[in-house]
């Protein structure tokens, strides 16, 4: 059986520069063989959205680390339905208190990936929700 | 990367060590090793207080003065954050290292709809001199200095700094501030940059043209290797970043016709504490002393006191874990015993859970405790540079001089520090490290304790206090935004706003400008909507 290979986005939402997450975790999903494509730093919700309408993306990843993901996400997933594109997995890594993971889920996103989740974790984790 | 590659054998015997920097360590240090690697006392390390300064920059180090601390304060509301000024400064703390919130740092008002969310949440909100005379009132400007972390808008913030001062009666003479203005390590590491490479550039070397010219006790730029470090960079890497940075910005100002002897002296330090301990110090000592030789033997300074390498040797933020964050208590005391072993001048320490939230004023003050009973307590000041004449740290201090010059060897070879930068070479080699570090974490390849060593399991893991984010702060700096807007004279600020990118265009230095727009109250957004006009925003170069 060939399994298609998965095409993720990994966006940086807002203001924060903290791009190392970000980009180590590009690397990882690239060696697990998924196609990646970053958004660089400083990204608008609006703007992420638009790259994953264009790249038809599979999975869509934020790295969020000010403490704003909650608003964020919620702006993501709302813009994601007025456009149409709301079967799209949305996936959230960064700093992340336990507290919140809950009220993310709650909001549909799909997978939660605070710091210090392992590589293998993410990658399962990122293979569950692309199904 | 806190740790060194150990390999062992079955016997749980270390056989081999390799410090992160490529350095092979042995079991034992003999005189022998001094004279395989060309020790020379004059020549390596000379007297505490002498050229290069390898042993401190004092003859007397600690026993003159301890170091200065300056842990990072500052969030919500100009209020606030000057509440939690004051409340530091009667602990004991001797400098001030302010926290801007993200809009100011990218140069965004608090309504504009990209702070949305953001506003005053990893530091204080600023948006116009108002701001500023709130946050600073009451604090002795002559006498205590400030650290201001801001880097893309940082010639703004030493412009409001100057006009913020001299509406409380101090002369520009007497105020000593340090903004960070160091915009090519955030386009490698922090990612507050706005401005496109060279544009950016100009702005530091403006303001440390206006420093040298106008604000004799400022510090106009502080170079952080830190965040590079953060980022995946080696100790080595970390050093020798921070000096290629340093040539850009020496070269810049050169080129406006000054003296590298009249302003270098002006440049600050900002380098990372965390890792394996013989390293760090070893890089320190190295620093201190390659950079006096470049300075004088590249730069032909002269003055003594003009090769110091001054600075903040602390942080350690990305040593500290998110597992079991206690320990990171225990791992903060001894990144600052390397400092203090290295004869760090000032200093910082990140707080235990940082890794969650920005400090609390519990976490906050045992941070500060662990600098003062380094000095208080424990013996940090008895002696000056008190590892000096070891077999081992003298070999090791030898070599990584070595790996420093190696590092710097290989931007030149790209072009220099502003071609690596705006090629993605740094981001690319460091962004890489930083994967290979992960893994190995991950693999065991090194040890964490707490994460991949004596885990307790995620079930166990402990909670930390929260620093709570505030909405009605929000609605507060907003609503005094607005107020500020009808009251100020809007058709001085609208001709000062054009001058400004008159300024801008024609390339002549800012500051100035800047500083009246401040007095007028524009705003951050303004002032930085200005240069956004005339220079355009930088497109990071894609690494993958």
């Amino acid at each position: 059986m060939i399994t298609k290979k998965i095409k993720i986005l990994i966006g940086k939402p807002g203001l924060d520069g903290h791009d190392r997450g970000a980009k180590v975790t590009a690397l990882a999903l690239r060696d697990a063989g998924m196609e990646v494509i970053y958004t660089g730093l400083h990204q608008t919700v609006e703007q992420i959205v638009r790259a994953a309408v264009q790249e038809a993306v599979d999975v869509v990843g934020l790295s969020i680390m000010s403490g704003a993901h909650l608003p964020i996400c919620q702006k993501l997933l709302d813009l994601m339905k007025v456009e149409g594109i709301q079967e799209i997995p949305v996936v959230v890594g960064g700093v992340i208190p336990k507290q919140d993971i809950p009220k993310l889920s709650e909001l549909g996103v799909a997978g939660v990936f605070p710091g210090g989740t392992s590589f293998d974790q993410i990658v399962d984790g990122i293979n569950e929700v692309a199904k | 990367m806190g740790v060194a590659k150990y390999i062992k054998d079955e016997k749980d015997s270390i056989k081999e060590v390799i410090y992160q920097s490529g350095i092979k360590v042995k079991p034992v240090y003999t005189p022998k090793d001094l004279e395989d690697v060309g020790f020379e006392y004059d020549n390596d390390l000379g007297d505490p207080g002498e050229y290069p300064f390898t042993r401190n920059l004092h003859p007397q180090g600690y026993r003159s003065r301890a170091w200065t601390t300056r842990q990072y304060t500052g969030f919500g509301t100009p209020q606030e954050t000057n509440e939690r000024f004051k409340l530091m400064i009667s602990h004991g703390q001797t400098g001030l290292n302010v926290a801007f919130d993200l809009p100011t740092q990218m140069g965004y008002d608090s309504d504009d709809p990209k702070a949305l969310g953001e506003v005053g949440r990893v530091g204080m909100a600023i948006d116009s001199l108002r701001d500023f005379e709130i946050a600073f009132d009451g604090i002795p400007l002559d006498r205590i200095g400030s650290g201001l972390t801001i880097n893309a808008v940082a010639s703004i913030m030493l412009a409001m700094y100057q006009a913020a001062a001299e509406k409380f009666g101090y002369p520009k003479e007497k105020i000593s501030a340090t903004p960070q203005n160091d915009i090519l390590k955030e386009m490698i590491g922090r990612g507050a940059w706005i401005f496109p490479v060279e544009q950016a550039v100009r702005l530091v070397g403006d303001s440390i043209e206006y420093s040298v010219k106008e604000l004799p006790r400022c510090n106009p730029v502080s170079i952080c290797g830190y965040h590079i470090r953060e980022s995946g960079a080696n100790p080595a890497q970390e050093i020798a970043c921070a000096f290629e940075i340093a040539k850009a910005y020496i070269e810049n100002v050169q080129s406006r016709g000054l003296a590298v002897e009249d302003f270098v002296g002006r440049f600050s330090f900002n380098l990372n504490v965390f890792g394996n301990l013989w390293e760090q110090i070893a890089k320190f000592r190295a620093a201190r002393k390659l950079w006096a030789k470049m300075l004088k033997e590249e730069y032909g300074v002269q003055e003594k006191k003009k090769l110091f390498l001054r600075g903040l040797f602390g942080g350690g933020g990305s040593g500290l874990t998110k597992e079991q964050p206690e320990n990171n208590i225990m791992r903060g005391a001894f990144y600052a015993l390397g400092a203090a072993l290295s004869g760090a001048q000032t200093t910082a320490l990140c707080s235990f859970d940082e890794a969650y939230t920005i400090p609390t004023p519990r976490a906050a003050l045992l941070s500060l405790r662990t600098l003062e009973i380094l000095m208080d307590e424990v013996g940090l000041r008895d002696t000056v540079d008190p590892l000096a004449g070891s077999y081992f740290i003298e070999t090791l201090t030898k070599q990584m001089e070595t790996k420093i010059q190696d590092e710097m060897k290989q931007i030149q070879d790209v072009g220099g520090m502003v071609h690596a930068v705006a090629s993605g070479f740094i981001q690319r080699k460091v962004a890489q490290q930083a994967y290979e570090y992960e893994s190995g974490i991950q693999k065991g390849v090194y040890i964490k304790v707490g994460v991949n060593k004596y885990a307790l399991g995620s079930e166990a893991q402990t909670d930390v206090e929260l620093h709570e984010y505030d909405e009605q702060g929000v609605d507060k700096q907003i609503a005094g935004l607005n107020e500020l807007r009808r009251a100020r004279d809007n058709r001085e600020v609208k001709r000062l706003l054009k001058e400004l990118d008159k300024a801008a265009r024609d390339g002549r230095n800012v500051m100035p400008l800047l500083v009246d727009c401040c007095r007028a109250y524009a705003t951050v957004g303004e002032m930085s909507g200005v240069f956004r006009d005339v220079f355009g925003e930088w497109h990071e170069p894609s690494i993958f």
